[in-house]
């Protein structure tokens, strides 16, 4: 019997070998590329291939820290396309998140009540658009919101409009864009909050006397609030930074961070200045999910 | 007969099921409801009245809960009418019916405070927050749980959940409660407890309980009156005492308490009105004073007897009533009660037990031995449903 039995110090090992692989991964792909931007985001732009000059070398530690240069940041302050770019981009990714809620709640909650039986195949159909790829989804839609494209022509048809809409090219399609191809993100952590709760929670509430809407707002949303939570972040936060979507869907009139971010590495050739750009944008929206779980974790610690 | 002896422990100044002038508060008018491919509950009528303690009683699927779900609006009856103090409940929504329930998972809300879980049917209402405290503060000291107000569920045991979900069901002053298997989740010791409280609780109030149970000891002990149900329809309403000792059905009979049944044919009546059936248990005829029963000759039906009202003895008087003869084949002590497990000549088994009033028997009736069994005539009912 002992001898089938792994030796303490070997156990020990292979434990910590597990966790260590993802860990690993993170560090290589990850950590380190971010490391590496961060150096880029504090050195001087140059003609050159890589079209940037180092501050320091592996070796000269000691000149590291006098010679960084915060040139890009200060530049990304006082030019005011790069505030109006991340403005721009937060608030079309929040109109955009709230449109998401709106659209994905019922849709959830619709799941969450439907047949047991029914679930596996409601959830394989929201599942279902990643089966084509993302860029050909967005690519169909200018084939609908162009001009001359469907739903105009649909709109025509019925009688319900006698001029063509224009509605590629604006916020407006970008929201459609955004809505359409982050639903997924936000239905399916609503889903498995709202699959949990217990219906008899519902019924208790119209027992003393709530109607459906009202027990809705008290009881369901509070109850559903962490997937609430999760599925805006999983829709807010790549949502700052998209770049398919405005630039196909957006025309040229919308400058969101991502086109910004996009144009200064690949126009400009700005290296500097574009990962100054990733690491701002890195940073607003890491604060707010830092300052979310740290709520959270304050509140779970108070209650039991 | 019922008029004439009381059967069991029953409240001798409260009977309006007796008089006929008494208005029930919900009646039940032959209400059906049909799910999607079962049918719940068929064609059923069933007065409650005000003030009662009415227990539900049934296997599951019964459709003991579908009724009460119905009463309290969470379904609608597929046909027939339910009637609430006059008022035809038909399209009334539950968050518009005096009822409210008490529910067997307790559906405490998980993210409001023991304080606002039960003063939330009282925002309901728009009462002015002064009252909504005093009421609030009422309710904890009624199921004394003041100290716990600003505890959240989770933070509470199960029999205190239990006593919050009675306190939020009871803060409206509901006309009628509803309590879906109440005593349920708790242990055997504190479902006892919990069992005097409530009876307690509803004979201070006033108000009328409808009680959901499979648990037939829950419903003797608690209920006014009881309805036992089976498959969708009522088998017998009656006091604890009737249903025991006069079960009017076989299903009654087995379901409620133990019981032996003897199966027979009748034989005939003699001049004082007792029937004759003539089973295999026994040589003779068994006699048996079931005065209500209609029967004739040669018809098949049961015996019921139930295992305290047999007499078990060596050598039982030949002038006993309903002699048999068997075999001891188990014995059980139970503490208060023995068990007796008896083999009949016959090959069936009959379970008499004995009240241990003494703790020091003679030479007690051991296994193996050789016994006499007796019933008195009107110990035992005739079943021929």
């Amino acid at each position: 019997m002992n001898e089938m039995m792994p030796k303490p110090g070997r156990t020990h090992f292979l434990r910590m070998l597990v966790p260590a692989v993802p860990l690993l991964w993170l560090a290589v792909f990850f950590l380190l590329p971010f490391l590496i931007v961060l150096k880029i985001s504090l050195s001087y732009y140059v003609t050159a291939q890589p079209p940037y000059a180092p501050v320091w070398d592996w070796g000269d530690i000691s000149g590291y820290f006098s010679a960084l240069s915060f040139e890009n940041y200060r530049m990304l302050v006082e030019d005011s396309i790069y505030f109006s770019a991340f403005l721009t981009s937060i608030r079309i990714a929040g109109i955009s998140t709230f449109l998401l809620l709106i659209v994905g709640f019922p849709i959830a909650h619709a799941m969450a009540r439907a047949p047991v039986s029914w679930r596996p195949m409601l959830l394989a159909l929201v599942i279902l658009p990643f089966w084509t790829s993302f860029l050909i989804r967005i690519y169909a839609w200018i084939g609908i919101l162009k001009p001359e494209g469907l739903l105009n022509q649909l709109l025509l048809f019925c009688g319900a409009i006698s001029q063509p809409l224009d509605i590629l090219n604006t916020e407006t399609a970008i929201f459609i864009g955004i809505v359409y191809a982050y639903l997924p993100f936000m239905v399916l952590p609503l889903y498995a909050t709202l699959e949990k709760l217990d219906e008899s929670l519902i019924e208790a509430a119209l027992d003393l006397g709530c109607p459906p809407w009202r027990a809705f707002w008290a009881i369901t949303v509070p109850l559903s609030k962490s997937g609430i939570i999760a599925g805006s972040l999983l829709c807010f936060i790549p949502a700052v930074g998209e770049f398919v979507i405005p630039d196909l869907l957006g025309g040229s009139e919308t400058l969101m961070i991502g086109k910004t971010l996009w144009s200064e590495f690949f126009s400009n050739r700005d290296w500097p200045l574009a990962s100054a750009v990733a690491i701002v944008l890195l940073a607003l929206l890491v604060i707010p999910i830092v300052i979310y779980q740290n709520s959270e974790a304050r509140r779970l610690e108070e209650k039991p | 007969m019922s008029q004439r002896v009381r059967l069991g422990a029953v409240r001798s100044t409260f009977s309006p099921w007796n008089d006929p002038t008494a208005k029930p508060l919900i009646q039940f008018q032959s209400v059906t409801k049909q799910f999607s491919d079962t049918v719940a509950v068929t064609d059923l009528s069933l007065d409650i009245y005000e003030g009662e303690f009415f227990c539900l009683l049934g296997p599951s699927g019964c459709g003991k809960t579908t009724l009460m779900r119905m009463l309290a609006g969470f379904e609608q009856p597929t046909s027939g009418k339910i009637i609430l103090g006059g008022r035809d409940l038909s399209g009334v929504p539950p968050y518009r019916r005096p009822v409210n329930m008490m529910f067997q998972s307790y559906a405490l809300f998980p993210h409001m405070s023991v304080e606002r879980n039960i003063a939330f049917g009282l925002r309901q209402d728009g009462m002015p927050a002064k009252e909504i405290g005093d009421r609030v503060l009422e309710m904890l000291r009624l199921v004394q749980l003041e100290p716990l107000a600003r505890r959240y569920p989770a933070q509470l045991s199960g029999g205190q959940r239990q006593r919050v979900a009675l306190a939020r069901a009871l803060a409206k002053r509901p006309k009628v409660l509803l309590l879906d298997e109440p005593l349920g989740a708790l242990d055997k010791k504190l479902r006892e407890e919990t069992q005097f409280e409530l009876m307690d609780l509803q004979n201070d109030l006033g108000t009328t309980f409808v009680v959901v149970t499979h648990d037939q000891e829950e419903a003797m002990t608690m209920a006014d009156r009881i309805a036992v149900m089976n498959k969708g329809h009522i088998e017998q309403v009656g006091t604890p005492g009737e249903i025991y000792e006069q079960p009017q059905t076989r299903f009654i009979a087995e379901f409620v308490g133990d019981v032996n049944v003897l199966e027979g044919k009748v034989a005939g009546r003699d001049e004082t009105g007792h029937w004759h059936v003539e089973t295999s248990a026994s040589q003779t005829f068994l006699t048996v004073d079931d005065p209500d029963e209609v029967l004739h000759d040669g018809q098949s039906v049961a015996i019921a007897i139930r295992p305290e009202k047999m007499i078990v003895g060596r050598h039982l008087p030949l002038s006993s009533p309903n002699l048999m003869s068997g075999e001891v084949w188990d014995i059980g002590y139970l503490g208060d009660w023995t068990v007796y497990r008896i083999r009949l000549d016959c090959g069936s088994f009959i379970r008499a037990s004995r009240a241990n009033v003494n703790r020091y028997v003679d030479n007690p009736i051991s296994w193996d031995e050789g016994v006499q069994l007796s019933f008195a005539p009107d110990s035992a009912v005739i079943l021929s449903r």
